[in-house]
């Protein structure tokens, strides 16, 4: 067998590095491609590639859009971080939207429903989202662990059950109020206590920045420092690279399987604050949706480093923001949804190529080795 | 005995498969090395060989899987290259896999055309002929094959036809069946040599891979023996005993691993007693084991692969569910968790170990945590300790003569030898008491065999109890203190190793003869 064999999914999940110099063509190659293939899609729809694009650039540098880019992308970072809790151990949580979307609506109804001083206020909503996002997770986790149920269908059924779910609460019987002068109905409004006021750190905008992307940072830190500097991380890791190895090391792999889906659906839980806590203050029927879904593509754009990550939910937040001023310059905002897409797969693809390049290029390097000089060394083909 | 070397083998017919010189090498293991081999048409030929000694790689080159280094490649006379399988099936070989694959939803008809499908107008799929011409092949080559069976009403010999035909349908006249009677009951294999006699009959030719000796002198017209990547001869079943096969295999030409004087304690330091594992199935893999190994003691357990020994080395570690007692010391582990075990002073070399034993794409330092994670100075506490995970690293390179450019490269990059050497001084840190090596020297090269033996006998004097499982007779008779053999889970035979020869051992595995 090749020693250095490693699955398509290793490499698509980040698992496996590229190393050197070859790390930095790999993006490079993915940001070529998918400028490429953008700008025949511009082309053929009958846009000049390079205009439109500068058009994008200049709304996306305003104040007001760079604020509304690091709003978006607070979240898009938490959906992110999330998925790829579960990615580092080759589990596939697909079912980060309905935790997040039924952990937002309970925290936001007990932060409703109490008055506290401010920060235990935020510090209990908070708490309870995350408590809600564990708990729902948990579910396909016990599934999986007792059932052998995969989590990747359990964790879809569980999004359409909390979408019915969410349905069912968010009535006036139950959670939701009317909410003054619209159809809308909502959790009720959050108390002053309970809000996180925002940031104008961006000067020459009145716009602020959501208070809780300090919270985003915090779990970036924390993500990196849990995954690859504690025992825990270290198990965590290991299962992901190796299941095999992970058990004959001593590694309770069912263990392991439940606490990393609860990690990933408490920061799940946290997807739904920055915008509940930092602008809504009520969970309405409007409230931003498929979130999930987004820090799937997030995760894998970041190759699951919280970094990575980082760029990848800017860099999608920038598409998605400047999508607005192509409606008014009378260009499909479409384009933006085919261009993350083109990004997300020149992403998967380069890094393929250039894994493949590498295997390739090591056994030339190890066949030419062996071949000269001292008579090959035998050994069998180790299994 | 009458053996013939592979340059020996004259014929006056064009072989049907001849492979010369083939050389295959991956990163850090030469896979196969200057292979000869000439398939006779009409024949059935067995390759034997170990596990690991690369019979695999050598039908992957054949069936287009793999593309080898160096050699050639001729079918029925003609050079041949093959980029993929499809390549190899065009050519007339087709390939009968371990692992049966069919859809056990789909009729045998439907899994039959799956991928070459007949077409009829350009779209529709002919079943009408596809049909007609399964009935044929089947009646043919007496395969017994009903196509409108549902594959999953099929008994496992019934599937394995199917996987034949299927062979069959895409016009080889090559066969290579990889194990084939690794998932049969003894009646199923009467049946399936039955088979390939009728299409030997019919003109095909057959390549048998197994290690199943007493199989392979029943059905086979000529034998090839590879050991340690190469082929080191070719005999003829008729001139040979399962004994003779059996030496081939394994090679006694290698200086013998002698340890000197006797370090056995009367300290008692692993005890087993009654353990019994069994399959899902309710098959009994494990029966009835029971043995003591004193400190200062290596315990060889001798087998041919497949008697139980993996699983009860996976007891013993408590990565599977097991009856019986198993003690440390005074202590009884048998409820104790895999990572209680090891922390409690059990190490362990594992015998596949890039399944078991590493972690390929990560660096040498994090394998030196891999199965220490809870120990210093791997940790503090609930972190990782990288500054001291990495000194002791370098002190197990040193030490140990890990031969790598560093410790922060990954594990994927060093040889199998240098693998296994990292191993060892792993798992020789943190004081065990007890020590299993499963085939601890298993495709390593020759210098690197030689310093793991060092260090186990080292190990040995300062006290360690191992347990020693291994297919190399040269190494079990050379290190053990004591030695017993395993044959289809049961401890049969309790062997001197101080008077015993390769020969008798070999016998006492095969459950042939008396041990010594």
């Amino acid at each position: 067998m090749k020693p250095a064999e490693s699955s398509f999914a290793d490499r698509l999940l980040g698992r496996v590095r590229p190393s050197g110099l070859l790390s930095l063509s790999a993006p490079l190659l993915a940001i070529v491609f998918a400028g490429v293939i953008t700008s025949i899609i511009l082309l053929v729809s009958g846009d000049p590639p390079l205009e439109t694009l500068g058009v994008m650039a200049d709304y996306g540098t305003q104040p007001r859009s760079m604020v509304l880019i690091l709003n978006s992308a607070t979240t898009y970072y938490l959906a992110a971080i999330a998925v790829a809790i579960g990615f580092r151990m080759n589990l596939f949580n697909i079912g980060v939207d309905g935790q997040y979307r039924l952990a937002a609506l309970i925290a936001a109804a007990v932060g409703g429903a109490v008055a506290l001083p401010a920060p235990l206020h935020i510090a209990l909503i908070i708490f309870v989202a995350m408590l809600v996002g564990a708990g729902w997770a948990s579910i396909a986790g016990l599934l999986k662990v007792k059932r052998g149920v995969s989590e990747v269908i359990s964790t879809i059924m569980l999004n359409a059950i909390a979408t019915a779910l969410g349905a069912w609460l968010l009535h006036k019987d139950r959670l939701a109020v009317e909410v003054a002068g619209s159809n809308n109905i909502g959790t009720r409004p959050i108390p002053e206590s309970g809000q996180v006021p925002g940031m104008a750190i961006i000067p020459g905008t009145e716009t602020k920045v959501f208070g809780l992307i300090v919270l985003a940072v915090v779990v970036g830190v924390v993500y990196h420092v849990l995954l690859n500097r504690t025992r825990f991380g270290f198990d965590l890791r290991a299962t992901g690279r190796s299941e095999s190895a992970a058990v004959a090391s001593g590694v309770n792999v069912k263990k392991m399987v439940l606490i990393a889906m609860v990690l990933s659906g408490a920061a799940a839980g946290l997807i739904g604050m920055p915008q509940l806590l930092g602008a809504s203050h009520s969970y309405g029927l409007d409230f931003p949706t498929g979130l999930g879904f987004t820090g799937i593509a997030i995760a894998l754009l970041g190759r699951n480093h919280p970094v990575g990550i980082a760029f990848g939910a800017l860099l999608w937040a920038f598409l998605d923001t400047s999508s607005s001023i192509l409606q008014i310059e009378e260009i499909a905002p479409e384009i933006v949804q085919i261009m993350q897409g083109t990004i997300v797969l020149s992403v998967i693809i380069a890094y393929e190529l250039v894994h493949r390049y590498q295997i390739a290029a090591g056994q030339r390097r190890v066949s030419k080795e062996l071949a000269g000089g001292t008579p090959p060394r035998v050994e069998g083909a180790s299994a | 005995m009458a053996i013939r070397t592979e340059e020996a083998v004259i014929s006056t017919s064009t072989p049907a498969v001849e492979l010369k010189g083939i050389t295959k090498r991956f990163p850090g293991v030469v896979a196969n090395r200057d292979i000869a081999l000439a398939v006779q048409q009409g024949h059935v030929h067995a390759i034997v060989g170990e596990n690991g000694a690369g019979k695999s790689t050598l039908m992957k080159i054949l069936y287009g899987m793999q593309r080898p280094d160096e050699g050639e490649i001729r079918v029925n006379g003609a050079a041949v290259s093959f980029r993929s399988p499809s390549d190899a099936i065009t050519a007339g070989i087709g390939m009968v896999h371990q692992h049966f694959m069919l859809a056990d939803n789909l009729t045998v008809l439907e899994n039959v055309v799956l991928g070459s499908e007949p077409r009829k107008g350009g779209i529709a799929i002919d079943f009408g002929s596809a049909r007609k011409r399964i009935r044929q092949i089947s009646d043919t080559y007496g395969l017994g094959v009903d196509p409108d069976a549902m594959v999953e009403d099929l008994g496992v010999g019934a599937r394995q036809r199917v996987e034949i035909l299927k062979v069959l349908y895409r016009g080889a006249r090559i066969l290579i069946l990889d194990e084939p009677t690794a998932v049969l009951v003894p009646q199923e294999v009467d049946e399936l040599f039955g088979n390939l006699r009728e299409l030997v009959r019919e003109g095909l030719t057959i390549i048998f891979i197994s290690h199943k000796l007493d199989e392979v002198l029943s059905v086979a017209d000529a034998i090839t023996v590879i050991r340690r990547g190469t082929t080191v001869a070719s005999v003829n079943p008729k001139d040979v005993t399962a004994r003779q096969l059996a030496e081939l295999m394994v090679g006694s030409e290698l200086p013998s691993p002698e340890t000197r004087e006797s370090t056995v304690t009367d300290v008692v330091a692993l005890s087993v007693r009654n353990l019994s594992v069994h399959s899902p199935d309710e098959r009994c893999i494990v029966d009835g084991v029971t043995f003591g190994i004193r400190k200062g003691e290596v315990l060889g357990i001798a087998g041919v692969e497949g008697n139980g020994q993996a699983e009860l080395v996976e007891a013993i570690m408590g990565m599977r569910p097991a009856e019986g007692e198993i003690r440390l010391g005074e202590e009884d582990i048998s409820a104790w968790s895999t990572l209680r075990r090891r922390e409690a002073g059990i190490g362990y070399i594992p015998e596949d170990r890039h399944r078991h034993g590493l972690l390929l794409e990560a660096p040498l330092w994090e394998n030196r945590i891999l199965g220490h994670q809870t120990r210093r100075p791997n940790v503090k506490g609930p972190w990782i300790d990288r500054a001291g995970a990495r000194k002791d690293t370098q002190r197990i390179v040193e030490q140990y003569d890990v031969r790598t450019p560093g410790i922060d490269v990954d594990a994927a990059a060093l040889s199998g030898g240098n693998q296994q050497k990292l191993i060892v001084g792993r798992e020789m840190s943190g004081d065990p008491v007890f020590l299993i090596a499963s085939h601890p020297t298993r495709g390593v090269d020759v210098g690197a065999q030689a310093a793991i033996w060092d260090h186990l006998r080292a190990a040995r004097a300062a006290g360690l109890a191992v347990l020693l499982i291994s297919a190399d007779l040269d190494e079990l008779i050379g290190l053990s203190d004591t030695l017993k053999v395993i044959l289809r889970g049961r401890i049969v035979a309790d062997v001197d190793p101080q008077n015993v020869t390769p020969e008798q051992l070999g016998s006492a595995m095969t459950g042939a003869g008396e041990a010594a």
